[in-house]
């Protein structure tokens, strides 16, 4: 049996390592964290269906349970080497293993938003970020610094994202859409709570995207204002404050709120700019270079080794799950061809 | 007609009346461009002991070039070999044929003495002034030679770039190498006919053949007296205008006169006192970390003298004072940029009517904490200052906390000097009126604006300043962690207000220090000063991660500065922690 290795296990790791398992090879799969699925774990309700992220967590862990599937948790991958025909994966603790074919799924991390201090985070406590909201509707628990139901919560759209000062040219695709998710969650759980959303404009490019944001208007009442934040303070009854400039309006302007929640973006992970680099595969941003965008997703200047997921550009769930599974595709191509290379040499001689 | 002239001596002559004539033209000219109050100012302090000290600079400065040779000390060498020994060798050959001719005399009898007077023992001590003269030459012509070797290779004394002259510098750069080798070679043929020269010059001439000496003496001479006649003449219009002018600028900077808001009389000597030595080039962030060329003060001193001027290049610089720091003649180079940025035609002052409605509150008995534009982008600096302020007891007005105005520094930097004077007005009249007796900020460019550009009646202090007061008189009480720091210098406080001490002897007390290797007057630019509005992002990201590495070049945990723009700066580049000193400092409090 062919022996594959698969780089992070979120969805597209584990998607990927479920199809390949499932066409009879043995795939190892290694995982930073203690956890796999982390960037799946805290969040309440996924975008566009509303379903429980709980039970995506589930049913892809259930994939892993195949017996061609080995998986190694806490185990950071640190170097990868292509040694003739086969690869070397090598981890922080100094261990390798030889395989046919790696596939990296090394995915994002979120935007550091204390990168962007004018915006006060982690230093004043109503100031979050769109995952420490998540959590907050994940336990029910939305509260605002001092301890009560927050009476007005303003979005920030493109923290990180679209912003030549921290380096990100690039839109991360998935923060507009999350907002207008969590709004109107919020709604849900807090009817009686302004909701706001700054934004430079909406991106609702996905299926049913545009019925929701649309829906949140009618339904939920929440209000939209085209606009950048640009500082934020404390008040003395420790609110925020914001200065902003409503460019439909064309005025400036400074509000109050209990919450201010920062649509942070996604960024090449540690792991995928690390290894993109060694590798020679890094692209924009740090984020790793497939072949070709259209015709080899999941190929890259070397052969044998495969992208997919979130570690290319920022993408969606189940973009990366369909991403994966071409990378299955690619990858047992890859090993077939390969196979009958060899059998043809031995042939030969 | 005197025994002591020869046809070979009118070349000379011209240079010397031309030069007078077009420097008493230009020195006259230019002072009467001075305004009234630098005028005063000269009148009134020409008889003080700043005359003294002026004698004493253009000694340590036109003569020995003292700060070139904390530059690189062949560089030094070089410069000061030609000012200081061919001064000598004019002083001492004055006094030489002062001694030896007690008869009527013409004034250049010393530049030409050997060739006139033959006696090697004219009077007692004649031997004595032989050599000693010989030894003043072989000293210029040592400072000739490296600066030949400088103009193949000028890495030996210390610069990496060497500056592109215009075409009298050349001419006159020239003639002034070739004056001292053509008076050694006259001076040892007529030593070979007479046998009249010191140690060097009767050397070269025991080796010379008489009738060749003999043929070829007058023309020698002639040579030298054209030389010094070429460099005479063109040196009004090179840089070896400096030579005087230096002088004259050294007298008038210390007898405190200065650069106004526009071009004046003072600014055309600043001009021509610029020796074009090129220092300012290899350590401008523009030059080294961007390659730009033709925008360092150097450049653009000479294009304004030589009248044109280019408006980008005036723009182009970061005013990180980097230059001002390291010009050997102390000229004011940040203020001619500023001048050369002055935007008369924009008329915005109707803009400026809301600030009157601004209203003062009642801080008697508290100071005034002014956080600055910068520090409400960063709001963990303005935080900590809060909670100092709170820790001490300390009662504040947070002055530009909301709806408030700009110092005026950033207007001023970009030649809106009227409006910068609009809302220094304002600010002005609220602090007096407030009635507070101190005024603390956060950020460098308040800093050096209110020290400098305000007048105010009150002690103004950067938080730095403040919190080392505090903890040197025990109000504050912190401990010691265990983290290495570097500490940044802001272009703005170093600099610019020649704050080094407080910071480091606060980060000292709470942290452990790392020497960096370009500290204080050396420090690197953060690339994000507001200076420059004509490079773009990627170029300060360049002089930024240039600042950056060699911060990082120890390994710090922390990068700690003490600036809200050096901050974001540094911020912006990783996920490096990069700290104010207020920050450190607050989390370092021991609370009783
Ligand atoms: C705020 C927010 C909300 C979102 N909400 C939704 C939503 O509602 N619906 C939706 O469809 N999508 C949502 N997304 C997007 C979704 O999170 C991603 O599409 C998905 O996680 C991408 O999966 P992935 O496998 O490519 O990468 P990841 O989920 O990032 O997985 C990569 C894994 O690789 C591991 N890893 C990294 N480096 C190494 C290494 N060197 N060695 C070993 N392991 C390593 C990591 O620990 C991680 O577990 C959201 C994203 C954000 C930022
Ligand atoms: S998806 Fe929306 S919020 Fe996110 S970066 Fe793009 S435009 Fe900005
Ligand atoms: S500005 Fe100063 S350092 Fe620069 S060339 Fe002129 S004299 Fe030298
Ligand atoms: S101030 Fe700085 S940027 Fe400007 S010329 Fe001088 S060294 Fe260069």
């Amino acid at each position: 049996m062919k022996k594959i290795a698969v780089i992070g296990a979120g969805p597209a790791g584990i998607e990927a390592a479920s199809a390949l398992a499932l066409q009879n090879m043995e795939v190892l799969l290694f995982e930073k964290s203690s956890n796999t699925l982390t960037n799946i774990l805290d969040k309440a309700f996924l975008f566009p269906d509303f379903s429980l992220a709980n039970d995506m967590v589930d049913k892809l862990n259930k994939k892993l349970l195949h017996q061609n599937i080995t998986l190694h948790v806490g185990t950071e991958i640190v170097d990868i080497k292509q040694e003739g025909h086969e690869w070397k994966i090598i981890d922080k603790k100094g261990m390798s293993y030889i395989v046919a074919a790696v596939l990296l799924s090394t995915g994002y991390t979120p935007f550091d938003a204390k990168r962007k201090e004018e915006l006060g985070y982690g230093i004043y406590n109503g100031v979050l970020t769109s995952l420490d909201l998540e959590k907050m509707i994940k336990y029910n628990h939305i509260e605002n610094s001092m301890g009560e139901k927050p009476k007005r919560i303003v979005f920030l759209q493109c923290v990180g994202s679209r912003d030549e000062k921290s380096g990100n040219n690039y839109c991360s695709k998935i923060c507009c859409v999350t907002a207008v998710k969590q709004a109107i969650e919020v709604k849900k759980l807090l009817p009686d709570t302004e909701v706001y959303i700054f934004y430079m404009d909406l991106r609702m490019w996905g299926q049913s995207f545009e019925e929701m944001y649309r829906e949140s208007q009618e339904k939920y009442d929440v209000c939209y204002v085209r606009g950048r934040i640009s500082e934020a303070a404390t008040t003395f009854d420790k609110k925020i404050q914001f200065k902003a400039e409503d460019t439909l309006v064309g005025l400036p302007l400074k509000m109050n709120t209990d919450l201010l929640v920062l649509m942070v973006g996604m960024e090449a992970s540690c792991g995928t700019k690390q290894l993109a680099k060694k590798l020679s595969i890094e692209g924009d941003y740090g984020f790793a270079q497939s072949l070709n965008i259209h015709l080899q997703d999941n190929e890259t200047t070397s052969k044998g080794l495969f992208i997919a997921g979130s570690c290319k550009r920022p993408m969606g769930i189940n973009e990366t799950i369909a991403d994966a599974r071409s990378a299955a595709l690619a990858i047992m191509d890859y090993v077939d061809v390969n196979q009958s290379n060899k059998e043809s040499l031995a042939d030969n001689n | 007609m005197s025994i002591y002239f020869s046809p070979f001596v009118i070349p000379f002559l011209i240079g010397v009346i031309v030069l007078i004539i077009i420097c008493c033209i230009k020195y006259i000219r230019w002072y009467n461009q001075f305004d009234r109050v630098q005028k005063t100012v000269i009148l009134k302090n020409i008889i003080s002991w700043r005359f003294l000290s002026a004698i004493w600079e253009t000694i340590m400065e036109a003569l020995l070039h003292r700060k070139v040779f904390k530059r690189s000390f062949l560089l030094g060498y070089m410069h000061s070999s030609i000012a200081l020994g061919w001064f000598l060798l004019i002083i001492v050959g004055a006094i030489e044929s002062e001694i030896a001719i007690q008869t009527d005399k013409p004034f250049w009898i010393g530049i030409f003495y050997r060739y006139f007077v033959h006696d090697s023992h004219a009077f007692k001590h004649a031997q004595f002034f032989a050599h000693f003269m010989d030894l003043l030459l072989l000293y210029v012509l040592s400072g000739v030679i490296l600066a030949y070797i400088k103009s193949i290779y000028s890495r030996i004394v210390g610069m990496k770039k060497t500056t592109k002259h215009v075409i009298f510098d050349t001419f006159a750069k020239f003639a002034l190498w070739l004056i001292f080798p053509l008076r050694l070679l006259s001076e040892s043929f007529t030593a070979a006919l007479y046998n009249n020269g010191g140690f060097l010059t009767q050397t070269l001439g025991n080796m010379i053949n008489y009738t060749v000496a003999d043929v070829l003496e007058i023309p020698a001479w002639t040579l030298y007296s054209f030389a010094l006649g070429t460099f005479f003449i063109s040196m009004p219009f090179s840089r070896y205008m400096h030579i005087f002018t230096e002088v004259i600028f050294i007298f008038l900077k210390k007898l405190g006169v200065g650069e106004n808001e526009q071009i004046s009389g003072y600014t055309m000597f600043e001009l021509s006192a610029c020796s074009r030595c090129g220092i300012c080039i290899d350590n401008c962030p523009l030059h080294k970390d961007l390659q730009l060329p033709g925008v360092q003060s150097i450049y653009f001193l000479r294009d304004l003298r030589y009248k044109r001027p280019r408006e980008e290049i005036a723009e182009n610089c970061l005013m990180c004072n980097r230059c001002v720091a390291e010009c050997p003649v102390g000229l004011d180079l940040m203020t001619i940029r500023r001048q050369m940025r002055y935007k008369k035609d924009l008329d915005t002052h109707a803009n400026y009517n809301y600030i009157e409605n601004l209203q003062p509150f009642n801080s008697i008995g508290r100071i005034i904490y002014f956080a600055g534009c910068m520090s409400h982008l960063t709001p963990g600096i303005i935080d900590a200052m809060t909670t100092i302020f709170e820790k001490v007891d300390q009662k504040y007005w947070f002055m530009d906390k909301d709806r408030t105005i700009c110092c005026g520094r950033p207007l001023l930097q970009q030649g809106f000097s009227i409006q910068a004077a609009e809302l220094r007005r304002k600010n002005t009249q609220l602090i007096k009126q407030s009635g507070a007796t101190m005024l603390i900020t956060s950020c460098p460019i308040c800093y050096q604006s209110f020290k400098k550009e305000y007048n105010l009646p009150i002690q103004v202090m950067h938080h730095t300043e403040y919190i080392h007061m505090l903890i040197k008189s025990g109000k504050l009480k912190l401990r010691k962690d265990d983290l290495k720091v570097v500490y940044h210098d802001p272009c703005e406080l170093g600099r610019g207000c020649g704050i080094y001490r407080q910071p480091r002897e606060i980060l000292k007390t709470v942290t452990h220090l790392l020497k960096t290797k370009n500290e204080k007057e050396k420090s690197l630019c953060c690339g994000y000063n507001l200076g420059n509005t004509v490079i773009n992002l990627e170029q300060q990201t360049k002089i930024r991660n240039a600042a950056m590495s060699s911060l990082r070049a120890k390994n710090p945990d922390l990068i700690v500065t003490a600036c809200p723009m050096c901050k974001k700066a540094f911020k912006r580049a990783s996920d490096f922690t990069v700290k104010d000193v207020a920050e450190i400092v607050k989390e370092n409090i021991i609370s009783e």
